[in-house]
């Protein structure tokens, strides 16, 4: 492949993916309104086309035009900043996900993913990580003792659930040997016994899935884990002092982080894009696809079934239970694992 | 000049111009903001010379952990804006020569040692593989005695930061 025909391929593939992305952030909005609303005996959106369905259309039209308020006594320069950088760590993590095998067009095989980076995980996790100064800095600049309250939250909860987090993903790196999320995904294809599915979750990993969940739920601040945001105590957390598009960048963060999230779920402990091929050739290749979306959409939907089940955590809860549990109990996988794959 | 060149001379000039803020801001906010951006500046760097693992521990452990914590502090304490002095006239008659001459010899021995040469991509080992092969195979020992060295010091400031208890056995 050429240099142009790669510069190409590259920017045509990060606008791709970055339309899918945001479209699915406005849908992955409407069905959370929408199941919540269901679990909660009413209707959710119902007003704006078939079910509802235009409503992220108007939500952002809303956004777009509402008056872009900024409160006098801020601290200007973070209080723009933090947003965006709370939407570009977001966005930025989804660029070494691969969503499948490679395609060929024109004699060209284009991997479907925007780059594969050895490092890849390492990668999702350091921008992860980058991402709670978005939170932070908007909590600190907007002058506010609510806001200061949700930032300081945010940043003490990430910082204690990444280490959990990085921990839980060690054991799928010593059974895969590598950082690559591709031949992550290619370790796993497979059955045991002829029909269960070589996916790491049946692999010895499912403790190792079980701290990931918890610890990916704290790390997007999503019930019951939601302190830097808890209505009920902060008003709004970080975001109080935030209107219009910036405080909609906020959400889009969260939700994107949420995909982002769910994505490496699928690819590190599901197969990612494996499951049962069948059929003729066109839907033989569409089929892959159509898995990763679906396994996806199953985790999206468990994010929203929690949100509408579960308390949220107190305070000290939410740390003793990061600390003392989730911790001590990531190690010991690690250790299992490594016995059990040196053995 | 090739792309990597163009490239190495960018990330310098944020790691500089980084370095540079931090020490001209007065707001504590923005000085760990520029040393945040040094960070990832020095992470760009490793990523050009191939070692692709320790730009992204770099990010990790340094842009993401440690300065959240250094963020975390200065958020905590709600620490204002320093006020401006003149400087103290001793750092400034010794401390910029000092700087200069420190600048020069180390200058002096790199370019003894390599020459002109700058070093290729790749030329370290920067694979996880190779990594893990030099910490975990060739220096496990100072590896390992680095690690309870760091649990030392852990335990230290958990007792220094712990109230000590009253003779009763109740702590006021």
């Amino acid at each position: 492949m050429s240099a142009g025909v790669f510069i190409l391929v590259s920017v045509i593939k990060s606008v791709i993916v970055l339309v899918v992305l945001l479209t699915a952030v406005a849908y992955t909005v409407w069905l959370e309104r929408k199941v919540v609303g269901h679990m909660q005996n009413r209707w959710g959106p119902t007003r704006v086309g078939p079910f509802g369905l235009l409503q992220p259309a108007a939500d952002g039209l809303k956004f777009l035009f509402k008056e872009d308020l900024t409160p006098p006594h801020v601290y200007k320069p973070l209080f723009l900043a933090a947003p965006m950088m709370a939407l570009i760590f977001a966005l930025t993590s989804i660029s070494v996900i691969p969503f499948g095998n490679s395609i060929t067009l024109w004699g060209t095989s284009i991997p479907l993913q925007i780059t594969d980076l050895n490092i890849g995980l390492l990668l999702i996790l350091g921008v992860t990580s980058l991402g709670v100064y978005g939170v932070a800095l908007a909590g600190w600049s907007s002058n506010n003792k609510y806001s200061l309250l949700g930032g300081l939250r945010a940043s003490a909860q990430m910082v204690s659930y990444e280490i959990a987090l990085g921990l839980s993903l060690v054991g799928v790196l010593i059974q895969s040997g590598s950082f690559s999320l591709r031949a992550i995904v290619d370790a796993q294809g497979g059955h045991f016994l002829g029909f269960i599915p070589r996916w790491n979750i049946f692999h010895g990993q499912f403790i190792g899935f079980f701290i990931y969940l918890m610890a990916a739920y704290a790390e997007t601040n999503r019930i019951p884990f939601d302190l830097p945001e808890a209505e009920t105590e902060l008003v709004a957390g970080y975001h109080t002092e935030y209107s219009a598009m910036k405080f909609a960048m906020f959400f889009m963060a969260e939700y994107s982080n949420m995909i982002t999230v769910a994505c490496l779920a699928t690819l590190l402990f599901f197969g990612g894009w494996h499951g049962p091929l069948f059929g003729p050739p066109l839907l033989q290749s569409l089929l892959p696809l159509f898995w990763f979306g679906a396994k996806i959409f199953c985790f999206i939907f468990l994010y929203i079934w929690v949100r509408g089940t579960l308390p949220r955590f107190r305070y000290d809860q939410l740390m003793s239970f990061g600390w003392k549990f989730l911790l001590p109990l990531a190690i010991a996988n690690l250790v299992a694992t490594a016995i059990a794959v040196a053995w | 000049m090739s792309f990597h060149l163009i490239l190495f001379l960018a990330f310098g000039a944020v790691c500089v111009g980084g370095a540079v803020n931090l020490l001209a801001q007065r707001h504590p906010i923005n000085s760990a903001l520029s040393l945040i951006a040094v960070m990832a500046a020095l992470a760009g760097e490793y990523l050009l010379l191939g070692a692709e693992f320790v730009a992204a521990v770099q990010v990790i452990v340094y842009a993401g952990a440690v300065m959240v914590l250094f963020v975390f502090v200065i958020m905590l304490l709600n620490a204002g804006e320093e006020e401006q002095t003149n400087g103290s006239r001793v750092a400034f008659l010794l401390g910029v020569p000092g700087m200069l001459t420190g600048g020069v010899l180390v200058a002096w021995v790199v370019l003894r040692q390599s020459g002109s040469e700058t070093v290729p991509i790749g030329a370290l080992p920067g694979r996880p593989t190779d990594i893990a092969q030099l910490l975990f195979h060739d220096f496990l020992l100072p590896f390992e005695v680095t690690s309870v060295l760091i649990l030392i010091a852990i335990m230290g400031a958990v007792v220094l930061a712990s109230k000590p208890e009253t003779p009763a056995g109740r702590a006021d």
